[in-house]
């Protein structure tokens, strides 16, 4: 176990080396010199060579690798370009409400879609299993987009049941006052894939063998789901949803632009949109580290959750 | 004949056997909901071709009616959406004096311009106060506005598909065939691809190269051929032990050959699949690109940049505008999944 831990963490090197490879390239060769831009109006040869300077641009291309290099390990990625802000400290205060909205959306859209899918999965072929597919795919067409901008006319200005946009100070006005909205926006987008995503899983097992031998020794079909077609069932749910927390960190990038959240996404679309490199690198290399890491993650829970998996 | 067939059971006769291609083809014509869909988008790229080639939709940026015509079937409510004309505001107050006319420093010229208006009569015809399905903010046709945008959304997704497919399809076929240290270094690559996500990578590309139709086709192919990548390198390390490509082999054909003419027909049913879902997906992923306004240009239209116009717009009680993409939207995305879920099962060899 401890063995193949100590080699999956070994194998992320060369990957995260590449990661950064492909975001130097990116920022620093197809990028362009951001100095033209920073010095804004009346720059002169002087202010130009300042900025630059003090950038290391006009060090060589080796030389800027070598340095980007070392803001990774130290995880100092200097100061955003537009605001002036040490760019660590900026993306620390955006973690929290992306992972508040993430989070929480996360936790919502488990408890409706899984017993759903397993309710379709149970009576599939039936009406239910029919109207419940034909609505997700009907739903799942509708742009996501769509949704949050009518979403938003309807329910926050139409009938006022929610805050158009914005963000509190506290947890507890966030999670009670500005989440509900974007959460309630997140769940219509997501539920629909969810549901036909997890009836697959649900259905797989429903298949097996020991489902009918739990029949024939006279369980109860309530006993047969919850007890062994749901913990079956969980494996590569669990799994999905381990894969998918990395992405929780990001946020859900046009539900914060949207509604005005100030997390990681809506950071993300401000640096590019002002073209401020450091903080979309530095993002970048954070998110991919821990993409790593949760993959890592999902694997052990595999493991632990299911004995009959060989890590190899 | 038949009464040897019947005796034998076990005879088979030889007969001219069907081609994948052929016997999907029947399958797909046998599934009902999966023809219908084929239909729908063959129809969409009908519109999505004539569109490219500026046969249909045109002059969609011809402002032929007023801003904000309604549709024509809206009888009520037509007097609150439109913006009040000229002389609303002049009935309800008197004229607003704000200075003497011997003050008005542009006086004389003013009044020498009223004189001579009718000499410059306004020959371009009248603006229409109600258009098919209304118009936006500029007085264009919505319709005509929808269906240059849809194809401008199925040319993106379309060509962004094929070049992604193309990235993917050559690097997971030499990473499979040849494997050892070329595959080793082309997983290393492909890995670094993954592990970024996917909107990421997309805005990281879109922040450093410029806006247009021909960048966000680029970026989306460079940020979407991993999944191809995977499927044919699996394929592809599968299937080049087989006997037909030993037999290549022996003829004397050549690696590319045999990589290409050989394996690569033997895997084209789901490179077709894997280019529809593709396709789909990157139409979804231009519209949000759009409408975060790292799209197409100013002066071209998409589903996305249309959608991009509507919070504006709805709040104002304009809803016209979105309620067509959102219909051409849904259609082409629902056809299109279903026309994939037939295309897997018809084109599945094992079903017989």
């Amino acid at each position: 176990m401890l063995a193949y831990i100590i080699r999956r963490v070994l194998q992320m090197i060369p990957t995260l080396f590449g990661v950064m490879l492909l975001v130097f390239f990116l920022f620093s060769v197809v990028g362009g010199d951001p100095s033209l831009i920073l010095g804004g109006k009346h720059l002169t040869e002087e202010v130009l060579n300042n900025i630059r300077s003090q950038l290391g641009l006009d060090k060589s291309l080796p030389e800027q690798f070598f340095i980007f290099v070392k803001q990774v390990f130290t995880l100092d990625f200097g100061t955003s370009w537009s605001t002036q802000q040490p760019v660590s400290s900026m993306i620390a205060s955006r973690v929290g409400p992306s992972l508040t909205l993430t989070g929480s959306l996360l936790v919502v859209s488990l408890f409706v879609s899984i017993p759903l899918a397993a309710i379709v999965a149970y009576f599939r072929g039936g009406l239910t299993d029919r109207v419940v597919t034909i609505a997700c795919t009907v739903a799942m067409s509708i742009s996501a987009l769509v949704y949050i901008v009518v979403g938003q006319y309807v329910l926050a200005y139409e009938l006022a049941w929610f805050p158009v946009r914005g963000w509190g100070d506290s947890l507890f006005t966030n999670l009670l006052i500005y989440v509900p909205l974007p959460l309630l926006m997140g769940l219509l987008v997501s539920v629909g894939p969810d549901i036909r995503f997890y009836r697959s899983f649900f259905i797989e097992e429903m298949n097996n063998d020991y489902v009918r031998t739990a029949r024939a020794k006279g369980l109860s079909e309530q006993k047969i789901m919850l007890k062994h077609v749901l913990r079956n069932a969980m494996i590569p749910v669990v799994t999905t949803v381990m894969m998918s927390l990395p992405f929780l960190m990001m946020g859900a990038l046009i539900l914060e632009s949207f509604f005005g959240i100030p997390g990681m996404g809506n950071e993300v679309l401000l640096a590019v949109n002002k073209s401020d490199f450091p903080v979309i690198k530095a993002v970048t290399i954070y998110i991919a580290i821990a993409t790593m890491i949760f993959n890592l993650l999902a694997d052990l829970v595999y493991k632990l959750i299911d004995p009959r998996v060989q890590l190899k | 004949m038949n009464a040897i067939v019947e005796a034998m059971p076990g005879l088979q006769i030889e007969t001219a056997s069907k081609s994948l291609w052929a016997l999907g083809w029947q399958r797909l014509k046998r599934n009902k909901v999966g023809f219908i869909a084929l239909w729908v988008v063959v129809a969409y790229l009908l519109i999505a071709v004539g569109g490219w080639v500026n046969v249909v939709a045109s002059h969609w940026a011809d402002e032929v009616a007023v801003p904000y015509a309604p549709p024509s079937w809206i009888t009520k409510g037509k007097d609150e959406q439109l913006p009040p004309s000229k002389h609303v505001a002049v009935e309800a107050g008197k004229d607003i004096q704000t200075m003497l006319a011997s003050e008005d420093p542009i006086g004389k010229e003013l009044a020498a311009a009223q004189k001579n208006t009718a000499k410059y009569a306004d020959n371009s015809p009248a603006k229409r106060e109600t258009m098919p399905f209304g118009a936006d903010l500029r007085g264009r046709d919505v319709i005509e506005k929808t269906i240059k945008g849809t194809s401008t959304s199925i040319f993106v997704g379309i060509f962004g598909a094929i070049l992604a497919l193309t990235i993917g399809t050559v690097l997971g076929a030499v990473s499979g065939y040849f494997g050892g240290k070329v595959d080793d270094f082309l997983t290393w690559f492909y890995s670094i691809f993954t592990s970024v996500p996917d909107m990421l990578l997309l805005l990281s590309f879109a922040a450093v190269s410029g806006r247009g139709i021909s960048t966000i086709i680029m970026v989306m192919a460079f940020t979407s051929w991993t999944g191809t990548y995977r499927l044919v390198r699996a394929e592809y390390m599968k299937l080049k032990n087989r006997e037909y490509v030993q037999a290549a082999d022996a003829i004397g054909a050549s690696h590319a050959r045999r990589m290409f003419v050989h394996i690569l027909p033997n895997i084209s049913h789901l490179l077709l699949v894997q280019f529809s879902l593709m396709t789909v997906a990157l139409i979804k992923y231009e519209a949000i690109l759009s409408f975060l306004g790292f799209g197409v240009g100013v002066r071209q239209v998409s589903l996305g940049s249309m959608l991009a116009e509507s919070p504006a717009e709805l709040v104002q009680g304009f809803w016209w505008q979105m309620v067509a993409v959102t219909i051409a939207m849904s259609v082409l995305v629902t056809a299109f999944s279903l026309l994939v879920d037939a295309l897997r099962d018809a084109l599945d060899p094992k079903v017989k």
